[in-house]
């Protein structure tokens, strides 16, 4: 039973999504845990093949409880080992969840929307609550069983129920909500911001895309998140988590792209280890990652681990954004729209293709000093695109 | 290919580009852009959603061509004439 979260104490076992006998690889969904706090999707962090499985559904055990074992293939199995020794072996206890399962962090808890308590969770199956629907008035927002009686109650009555694309509407609502209350509330953020000269981006952009074919073309938006993973390189601070206190250096790159939903409110699902990408995949990435999001199929490990968020509102027109970061991330970068500004270099005043990018970082974690110097990588790199 | 049925795929690919739009209620003449709020991602996997679909090469200077439903239909049944032709 993994950690997710510095005060869990034990987990309920809501669901296997795999048996005895399954190949399971790294990155598999392999069962869901119920925290007082929300359902969490369990991945596995290694290939294997399930041996046996040690927890059963319904059960709440201690964090640090073996859940099951995965042998590799060719192995022989193992005979199981008794729980204390396992526990070491196979999953460590919190705070290291990560030999065998470990498990996505607070924003895709977030995400996933929903804060119940395992008890009204069971209530709502068994009275065929739609927990979307229902509106919490435990702690922080949460679901309590009174909620979803309170729900089945009006359900009851001839009230024609709220077609599914407004009952997820007003739980991704409910989570934006949350987050971003959660963010001005702890996080004492900081504001920069600095104009950026696109003209050598925006020639080498054009005068590239005219040698590709259509499907292969590229838009700037990926010169800007690789620019911005660049810059996360040399200023490390940007890049990670505030997580008990003190910050954490994320473990990779993951870039959150904040797509805004037609149909209202917004996500930022990553797409990972940008520093290590090229262009041309980054717009695969980004062109998969957009489709998906309209169609509502993101991953939890897309919803879990962005280290850094950026935000391009500059399609809709805005020239400066002045963003909050999603916690618990540390920074969000923000470009605004591209425009022709008048723009004195070499003594000589011309017209440039201009753009605004800010940063909000987290002062727990940086100064202005540092956020400057990371605003000014991205400024820098973005002078040498063929070097992206 | 008939001008219906390349309106049909246009729509398809509009669709999956864009799952929550009223399709029914576009106005032909109108930019699909401005009246769908598709952003530059979206229109791109809209282009390459239509490659995918009439096998049509549509070369960068062309893509202003593809604004409204109606400019869409009439450049690509004329593409596909052209593409009949060389066959």
């Amino acid at each position: 039973m993994p950690s997710l979260g510095a005060d869990m104490e034990a987990g309920t076992l809501a669901e296997w999504r795999v048996r005895p006998g399954d190949g399971v690889k790294r990155g598999d969904i392999v069962a869901v845990v119920d925290t007082e706090k929300a359902a969490i999707e369990v991945e596995i962090f290694e290939d294997g093949i399930v041996q046996a499985i040690l927890v059963r559904e319904g059960e709440k055990v201690p964090v640090g409880t073996v859940l099951a074992m995965i042998r590799n293939e060719g192995q022989p199995e193992q005979p199981i080992p008794p729980q204390e020794v396992k526990a070491e072996k196979v999953a460590p206890s919190a705070p290291r969840p990560t030999a065998a399962a470990r498990v996505p962090q607070a924003p895709m808890a977030a995400l996933r929307g929903l804060r119940v308590s395992p008890l009204a969770r069971r209530r709502a199956e068994e009275l065929g609550v739609q927990l979307t629907a229902v509106t919490g008035t435990g702690e922080g927002g949460a679901i309590t069983k009174e909620d979803v009686d309170r729900a089945a109650a009006t359900a009851a009555r001839p009230v024609q129920a709220a077609p599914p694309a407004e009952e997820r509407q007003a739980g991704l609502r409910r989570v934006i909500a949350a987050a971003m209350a959660r963010s001005k509330r702890e996080i004492p953020h900081y504001y920069l911001g600095t104009d950026i000269d696109m003209s050598q981006a925006m020639a080498w952009l054009a005068a590239e895309n005219l040698k590709r074919p259509v499907t292969e073309r590229l838009l700037y938006s990926a010169l800007l998140l690789r620019t911005v993973a660049l810059a996360a390189r040399e200023v490390q601070e940007m890049n990670g988590f505030w997580v008990d206190g003190s910050f954490k250096p994320g473990p990779a790159i993951h870039v959150g792209v904040a797509i805004s939903l037609r149909q209202g409110g917004l996500v930022a699902p990553a797409i990972h280890d940008v520093d290590k990408k090229s262009l041309d995949e980054l717009m695969r990435d980004m062109l998969d990652l957009v489709k998906r999001a309209r169609a509502g199929v993101l991953r939890s490990s897309e919803l879990s681990d962005p280290t850094i968020t950026v935000t391009s509102l500059g399609e809709q027109g805005v020239q400066t954004v002045f963003g909050v970061i999603y916690p618990p991330q540390v920074a969000l970068v923000g470009f605004g729209r591209i425009t022709e500004r008048p723009w004195a270099a070499a003594g000589v005043v011309g017209a440039r293709p201009v753009i605004s990018a800010s940063l909000s970082a987290d002062h727990r974690v940086s100064d202005g000093h540092r956020g400057g110097l990371f605003l000014a990588a991205i400024g820098r790199l973005l002078q040498e695109p063929e070097k992206l | 290919m008939t001008a219906e049925q390349i309106r049909e795929t246009v729509l398809r690919v509009l669709g999956s580009v864009a799952p929550e739009a009223e399709l029914q209620s576009i106005d032909p003449r109108l930019s699909l852009r401005d009246q769908l709020d598709i952003d530059s991602v979206d229109f791109l996997n809209f282009v390459i959603g239509i490659h995918a679909e009439l096998g049509i090469d549509i070369p960068e200077v062309d893509l202003p061509k593809l604004a409204t439903l109606e400019s869409c239909v009439s450049y690509l049944l004329s593409k596909s004439e052209v593409e009949r032709v060389k066959r």
